[in-house]
């Protein structure tokens, strides 16, 4: 579930004005060609993100907005990349956005269109461009960029995954499930050697080698962002709350069943939704899975190897 | 009786693991999880082959079972799976089976 659009008032548009580290970057398009007399336009900056080795330019004439960017994605910045997938947004009157809308994912001529009441996005995957159109705050930006995300990891192999994550002596452990699961809690019981990438949302990628896990800043309105660091995939647990900490391992059909349960995805098109259904079980038929049920306690981490 | 003839639909992604067959619609993302039995019977819904034929030859033959159960059940699984939209019914071959 996507957080909803959060208000934007006096004080996060002060926040925002007040944030001044931003990297400026001329950027090509109508708003510097002076040839057509454009002098008058504002410069474009851009904020390039690096989530999942998967650098996403953002571009934009507002000062505030590229400083809460920078504020908000801090640890996943990487000025001077060449980005990978680049969006114009268009900043509007927050007046427009409706709450009530639901969020649509839709495909055709080989572009994605994204749209709920608070963004409208396009997005075209063989260009890698895109636009998207919002108001100033952090919600929106957040959603698309998930929604992004999941679209260009639909074809690849990899997906966006409701699981804590950490790695320990250079191997990556996901701790999937629901809301409620016991994401956070697990996390909070990490041994010091452990590092932890997210306590919500990681980041799957398939490689020649196997299945490597990101950090990610995506989190819930409470929770804190993740940490920009990777490994490969030693195990996934599924995570079930109970007296005692017990370990299970589970076989492929309901690792399959339990994995889609808790993969991040918005779109109903046969193609990526069949893409992803088949990523899931070539997953769980390469990487060990096991039910972890666990008491709050953090011996649990010693079934952790 | 006529004949019932059943295909699978191309909205649909499905998943041998383990010996057990997994299926998605697309049309919700709605898994559903087959056992033996009504695995035989999606594997051979080709679209062609009358389910009456199908349960003879695929449920009858590999499991203990009379004919006219087999086929109760299958039907019965059958108006199960269409109604979710995974399985396609008709009495009439359907064109595009390959």
């Amino acid at each position: 579930m996507l957080p909803p659009l959060g208000p934007r008032g006096e004080g996060l548009a002060a926040e925002l004005a007040g944030t001044a580290n931003q990297r400026l970057r001329a950027a090509p398009g109508p708003e510097t060609d002076f040839r057509h007399g454009l002098l008058a336009a504002p410069r474009a900056l851009e904020v390039i993100l690096n989530i999942g080795d998967l650098p996403i330019g953002l571009r934009t004439s507002d000062s505030c907005f590229t400083g809460m960017l920078q504020e908000r994605y801090a640890g996943f910045l990487t000025p001077g990349a060449l980005p990978a997938v680049e969006f114009d947004v268009e900043l509007v009157s927050p007046e427009a956005a409706s709450l009530d809308d639901d969020l649509r994912v839709t495909t055709a001529a080989g572009r994605w269109w994204l749209e709920r009441g608070d963004f409208w996005a396009e997005f075209d995957p063989a260009a890698r461009r895109g636009r998207i159109r919002q108001s100033a705050n952090p919600y929106s930006i957040d959603s698309v960029l998930r929604i992004v995300h999941t679209l260009m990891l639909a074809g690849t192999g990899g997906f966006l995954l409701h699981a804590a994550s950490g790695s320990r002596n250079g191997r990556a452990f996901l701790f999937a499930g629901p809301s409620g699961a016991g994401k956070t809690t697990i996390a909070s019981l990490a041994p010091t050697d452990v590092t932890l990438f997210t306590d919500e949302v990681s980041y799957v990628r398939k490689r020649p080698e196997g299945y490597w896990c990101y950090g990610t800043p995506f989190t819930g309105e409470l929770a804190k962002p993740g940490v920009n660091a990777s490994a490969p995939v030693a195990a996934l647990y599924l995570l079930a709350k109970g007296d005692a900490n017990r370990l299970e391992p589970v076989g492929p059909a309901e690792a399959a069943r339990r994995l889609l349960e808790d993969i991040l995805f918005f779109a109903r098109e046969r193609g990526p939704v069949g893409q992803l259904f088949q990523a899931a079980c070539d997953f769980v038929t390469q990487v060990p899975t096991y039910r972890l049920t666990f008491a709050p306690d953090a011996r649990v981490w010693e079934m952790v190897v | 009786m006529r004949a019932q003839y059943i295909a699978r639909s191309p909205r649909i992604a499905a998943r041998l693991l383990g010996g057990e067959m997994i299926v998605i619609s697309a049309e919700d993302s709605a898994l559903f999880s087959l056992n033996d039995i009504a695995t035989a019977i999606w594997l051979a819904a080709d679209g062609r082959t009358p389910l009456r034929e199908i349960v003879e030859q695929r449920v009858c033959a590999e499991y203990a079972v009379d004919p006219e159960t087999a086929l109760r059940d299958a039907e019965e699984l059958v108006r199960e799976l269409s109604a979710h939209g995974i399985l396609l019914s008709s009495d009439q071959p359907f064109p595009d089976a390959a």
